[in-house]
Order: structure tokens, then C-alpha cells, then sequence
């Protein structure tokens, strides 16, 4: 056959079967329900990945591959609540240690945090993390300033009462106003401006990393107190050196700590690391369960079509003979009803598409994401293959009668 | 020369244990420009001898040739073409697709024989105009009357200018007049150089046809030509 012919022949069989689907419409949508949650749900999981990977490698290089968080609480620890609970708080005292004897490390400094509100003459923002750290901030956030300059090393050994804020601070309390050398209320304190950061956009979507306030670790503590302790974040000097360096902040800790040999670590040191395997494992499930989901309702969908292919086919026996009749050949009826099969699934793939558009916008509130393009194009290959596959066996039949038993049909 | 011939056909239904012998050695040729009835009691065979000629089916034993062709060599795309290009079916239920107006019905054969859209489309107006309904073309098949839909059904049968149009007890489902206005419009076509073979019950209807061939039991009971003027010979003596 040619390949115009069988266009043609793809052409009047659209036709064809537009014109039986339009025929029954109601039972046309109904079967294609499996189909419909199949797409819904494997173009939601694909938003859901890619909105995952999105915001995960935005956010996950803010942590930095080199650095090291020493704090009580290991990252995605789960199960043992009380034992971490129960450890002793991490001090300045370790910190000092830490920069005092590591070798391997580039930078260090303390951290802490609480959440207040900061004001400006009449402008105010609440829910703001205040953040005490020292002059080793920038360089071990990976962060960079916009104007003015970050707090000094003097003035962080001092405690001095300056600040350095996020640009989210500066757009929301200083609309009209350069920040630099304004006083800022911070709680009860007053801090004064020295610098903004450079916008860094939100942690895996969660939360605003421009919505803060730096301030010196000593100032932090005098103002603020910490009843929870304080991590310390480390730079190391040499990334393929963090397994050494990791075992050298382990050994200062465990002395300074007082923990017995053969003891558990009473304390974690955290790293990027740990995030990419957790996201790779919560992608997984998450790919894990979507297949399963769109692989259930696509079978599902697919049995659908299929028994509904089958009952057209046996409705339309004596229309199948008239065809044959009139000359239509056992390649022009199979592929009538294939197109049919797949039409059904193509409309159920649609609806999917449309359904899943105005969810993947809601999606889009806790992960940064959109639907992709690639995604709609999977989900339209998909339906037409499943309506392709499952329309096989009724086409076949169709195009097999006998026209003679079909004519004779009522 | 003729368009069929054939030769010793039988047809025989296996059912279970029991044979039914539909046809049994049947002998016949038509030649092109011919109008014959095939007339006999129900159950004789009338309408297996139309699909075998028809190529809808194919005989059990004996030979069929189709314009000089072998039609049991042929394989099932071959017998498509066959009966797309040169065989019209009138049927006695109509058997027009539902769905579809009188001139997509029309238009079905020829899109089956791949006629562009524009050429096809004309073809079947021209068609429908000829069987008189060029005002009912948009028209559903339950949108028309039976007698409106059997001409519907010749307007297909003969959009294709078959070899021959093969015609299954075209009015048996109509009342008298609309019958009649059929059988006028066979005759036409006879006269405008159609082959035509066609069942009936009715000796008022066979009466229109020039050759009446009798069956019974599945064999030839009888086979005469009824000259225009009346008088009748057998074919045998021609
Ligand atoms: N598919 C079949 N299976 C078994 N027997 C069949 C089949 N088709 C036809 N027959 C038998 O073959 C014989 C001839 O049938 P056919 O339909 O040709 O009769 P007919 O002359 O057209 O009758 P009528 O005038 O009632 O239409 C009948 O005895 C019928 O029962
Ligand atoms: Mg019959």
C-alpha cells in the first residue's frame, strides 16, 4: 500500500470514528475514565519530579557540597526522637575549638536562629529569622552582598549592635530608602544597617532565603540568649577532603565533648549529601507510586476500551458487513476501529491533560514547578498507544468477519 | 463475453452432523447487458447463488469465473476490489450505514476504491440526482422513507459503474407503488446498458427481467429468456 493511500485511508477512518464516538458520547467519557486518572496522574508525577529536581538543585547547591553543619539533630534523622532531644546543646565552646585546631578547614562560624519581627519607622515585617553568625557568613553561604559591605571581623569579635539584611528586609521595610546606615528594629533591639544581601530566592520552595537579618554571634546572644544551643557551619578547605575533614571535626568534638571511646557521637555533622540521597529516595517513592497508580488506571482504561471496543464491534456486525460489501478491505476495517480505540483514548488523554493543568498550577504553590511540555507530549504517545493496544484484539475481530454471517446479523 | 460463469458449483453448511446442501452443482453464465430473475421458493438457494456471485462468499466446490477471472484463486483483498469496482449490491433491508447521510452512503464505496473528495463527491450527487433524490441528499436513512432508501441503496450500488448489480429481493420490504418505482428504476438502468440480476418472489417483478432463472433445492429448476415481445424460449433452444 502507499503511504498516500494510507493516509487517506487514516482520514476517512477518523472520520469514521469520530462519527461513532459523537454517537455515543456518554459511554465514550464513562470508558475513558481509567484513561483519564492514568494521565492525570502520570502528568501530575512528572510535574511532581520535575518540580522536586527543580527546587531541589536550586536550593541544595545554597548548602554547599563543601560544607559541613555541626548540630545536634542529624538531618533526616526519624525514629529516635529522645535520643537526640536528650544530648547535650553544641556551644561556643566547641566552635572555638573548631577554629582553633582544625587544619583541614578554610572557615568556620558559629550559627543560631530565632524568628522575630524588624521594623522600620512604620514599616514592619514579622516572621523574620534573625541570624547570629561572624564575618565567615558570606563565604561559607556561598552568599554575596548587593550594597554596602557584611559586618566586620572587629565587629563581630565585639558584638557590635549592625546588621546585614536580606533583600526581601530591604524591598519590604525600605521601599523608598537606601537601607545603609538606617537603624533597624530588631524585637526590642535596635541593629544598624550595613549591608544587603544579594537575592537568593527560597529553600526548596519552602522558605524565603532573602527574608532575614545577620547579625554578630555575640550580639545574638546578648540580645537574644539561645536556651537550644548553636550549630556551627564549617567550609572545608578541599572538597575531596570532606571524609577527612568530617573525621577531624569528629575527633575535636568528641574530645571537647567529653565522649567516651567506643561511645556514640552525641552530636551529627550534617551535609549537602545527605539531602541528595533523601531527594533521590522521595523521588523514587514518589516515581514509585505515581507508576503505580498510572500503570493501575491505565490497565484499567485499557480494559475499558477494550470492552467497549468490543461491544461496538458487535453492535456495528451488520455495519462491518455493509463495509465489506461495498468493498472495504480487512486492513481498511481493522484500522477503522483501531483509530476508533485510540480516539476513545486520546479524548480520556486529553481530558487527562486538562484536568491535571489547573492541579499542576496548585502543585506549583508548594513546589516550583510547571507542567511540562514534555510531560503532555508522554501523556498523548501514551493514550494512543494503550487505545492502539487495547483496540487490537476487537479490531481484529471486526476485520476477520465473514461478510456474509455479518450481513445476516440483526 | 461473458461476466459470470459458472461452472458446477455447490455450496454445502456443515451443521454438526447434518449437511445442508444450499446449492448443488449450479451451471450458469450472464453475459454483460443482460437483466436476469432468479426466482424460488425460500430456502432454495437464492440468496447463497447472490453472494457467491456477489463474491461475499465462496462456493464449497466448482469454478467461478468473474469477468473471465478466477474468483476462488483470489485472496480477500483481491475479492474487496472485486466487490468495490464491479459488483453494486442492492439488498432488501437496505442496509445503508445509519449514521450517515444519503450521500456519505453513497460516497462509501468510492472511498473505499480511493476516489479523491472533490471527484467522489460529484460522482455521488450525480448519482443521487439520477435516482431522484438530489433534495435528500443531507438526509439520514431514518430521515427518508423505505422506498427513498432503497434508492439510496441503487445510488450506491451503481456510483461505482459496476460490471453488474446484483439486487436481493430489492422490494420485498416495500408496499406495491414504491416497488413498482423500483423495479422502473432497474429497468431504466437495464436500459441504459446494466447488467442486472436480481431475486424476487414475485412474478410481477420477475416479469421486468429478460432471463428468469428457477432454482430449487440448490439446482437450477428452470432457465428462460423472455424475449421483448413477449414470447418465451428456454435457454437451452437459443
Ligand atoms: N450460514 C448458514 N449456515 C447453515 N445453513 C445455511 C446458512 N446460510 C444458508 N443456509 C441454508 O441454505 C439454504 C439456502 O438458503 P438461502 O438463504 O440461499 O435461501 P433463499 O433462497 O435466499 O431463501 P429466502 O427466499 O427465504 O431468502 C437454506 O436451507 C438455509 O437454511
Ligand atoms: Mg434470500
Amino acid at each position: 500500500m502507499r503511504i498516500s493511500d494510507f493516509i487517506y485511508e487514516i482520514k476517512e477512518g477518523m472520520a469514521i470514528s469520530f462519527q461513532a464516538i459523537r454517537a455515543n458520547k456518554m459511554r465514550s467519557v464513562l470508558t475513558t475514565l481509567g484513561i483519564v486518572i492514568g494521565i492525570v496522574s502520570v502528568t501530575l508525577m512528572g510535574t511532581a519530579i520535575e518540580g522536586l529536581s527543580r527546587g531541589f538543585n536550586d536550593s541544595i547547591s545554597k548548602l554547599g557540597a563543601d560544607v559541613l553543619y555541626v548540630q545536634k539533630w542529624p538531618w533526616f534523622a526519624g525514629g529516635d526522637w529522645w535520643k537526640y532531644r536528650n544530648r547535650k546543646d553544641i556551644k561556643m565552646a566547641e566552635y572555638k575549638a573548631i577554629d582553633r585546631q582544625a587544619a583541614l578547614i578554610q572557615a568556620a562560624t558559629p550559627a543560631s536562629g530565632t524568628i522575630r519581627t524588624v521594623k522600620y519607622q512604620d514599616n514592619s515585617s514579622s516572621g523574620v529569622f534573625i541570624i547570629g553568625s561572624n564575618e565567615k557568613y558570606l563565604e561559607i553561604g556561598g552568599s554575596s552582598m548587593d550594597i554596602g559591605r557584611f559586618f566586620s571581623q572587629a565587629e563581630a569579635d565585639g558584638g557590635r549592635p549592625v546588621c546585614v539584611i536580606g533583600s526581601e528586609i530591604a524591598t519590604n521595610l525600605f521601599p523608598h530608602t537606601s537601607p545603609l546606615g538606617k537603624n533597624l528594629k530588631v524585637g526590642n533591639f535596635t541593629f544598624r544597617v550595613v549591608g544587603v544581601m544579594a537575592k537568593q530566592g527560597s529553600f526548596l520552595g519552602m522558605f524565603s532565603l532573602d527574608n532575614r537579618v545577620v547579625i554578630p554571634m555575640q550580639a545574638f546572644l546578648q540580645r537574644f540568649g539561645t536556651r537550644h544551643g548553636i550549630e556551627i557551619d564549617v567550609k572545608a578547605k578541599d572538597i575531596k577532603q570532606l571524609d577527612d575533614t568530617k573525621e577531624e571535626l569528629r575527633g575535636i568534638l568528641r574530645k571537647v565533648r567529653h565522649v567516651a571511646p567506643g561511645a556514640e557521637d552525641d552530636f551529627a555533622i550534617n551535609q549537602q549529601e545527605m539531602f541528595i540521597q533523601t531527594f533521590n529516595a522521595i523521588g523514587l517513592v514518589v516515581a514509585g507510586i505515581g507508576l503505580f497508580i498510572t500503570a493501575l488506571s491505565l490497565f484499567v482504561g485499557s480494559i475499558g476500551i477494550m470492552n467497549i471496543m468490543f461491544v461496538s464491534v458487535t453492535e456495528r456486525t451488520k455495519e462491518i458487513g455493509i463495509r465489506k460489501a461495498i468493498g472495504a478491505r480487512r486492513g481498511t476495517i481493522l484500522l477503522q476501529f483501531l483509530i476508533e480505540a485510540a480516539s476513545l483514548s486520546l479524548i480520556g488523554g486529553l481530558i487527562g491533560i486538562i484536568i491535571s493543568y489547573p492541579l499542576s498550577l496548585l502543585l506549583n504553590q508548594i513546589l516550583p514547578t510547571s507542567m511540562p511540555i514534555s510531560v503532555v507530549a508522554i501523556s498523548i504517545v501514551i493514550s494512543l498507544i494503550v487505545g492502539v493496544i487495547s483496540g487490537f484484539l476487537p479490531a481484529n475481530r471486526a476485520s476477520k468477519m465473514d461478510p456474509v454471517d455479518a450481513l445476516r446479523y440483526e | 463475453m461473458n461476466v459470470i460463469n459458472i461452472k458446477n458449483i455447490s455450496k454445502t453448511y456443515v451443521m454438526g452432523t447434518e449437511e445442508v446442501h444450499a446449492l448443488q452443482n449450479v451451471s450458469l453464465q450472464i453475459e454483460r447487458g443482460e437483466y436476469v430473475a432468479i426466482m424460488g421458493p425460500s430456502g432454495s438457494g437464492k440468496s447463497t447463488l447472490m453472494n457467491i456471485v456477489g463474491c461475499l462468499d465462496t462456493p464449497t466446490t466448482g469454478l467461478y469465473e468473474f469477468n473471465g477471472v478466477n474468483v476462488s484463486d483470489m485472496n480477500d483483498n483481491e475479492l474487496a476490489k472485486i466487490r468495490n469496482k464491479e459488483i453494486g449490491f442492492v439488498f432488501q433491508t437496505f442496509n445503508l450505514i445509519p449514521r450517515s447521510n444519503a450521500l456519505h452512503n453513497v460516497e462509501l464505496p468510492l472511498i473505499y476504491g480511493g476516489v479523491p473528495a472533490t471527484e467522489r463527491r460529484r460522482l455521488a450527487e450525480e448519482a443521487l440526482q439520477h435516482v431522484q433524490l438530489a433534495d435528500r441528499m443531507h438526509h439520514k436513512p431514518n430521515e427518508l422513507s423505505g422506498g427513498q432508501r432503497q434508492r439510496v441503496a441503487v445510488a450506491r450500488a451503481l456510483v461505482t459503474k459496476p460490471s453488474i448489480i446484483l439486487a436481493d429481493e430489492p422490494t420485498g420490504n416495500l408496499d406495491t407503488k414504491t416497488g413498482d418505482e423500483i423495479m422502473a428504476l432497474f429497468e431504466e438502468l437495464y436500459n441504459q446498458g446494466n447488467t442486472i440480476i436480481l431475486v424476487t418472489h414475485e412474478e410481477s417483478v420477475a416479469e421486468h427481467a429478460h432471463r428468469i432463472i428457477r432454482i430449487r433445492d440448490g439446482a437450477v429448476e428452470r432457465d428462460e429468456v423472455i424475449k421483448k415481445d413477449g414470447a418465451v424460449k428456454t435457454a437451452a433452444s437459443l
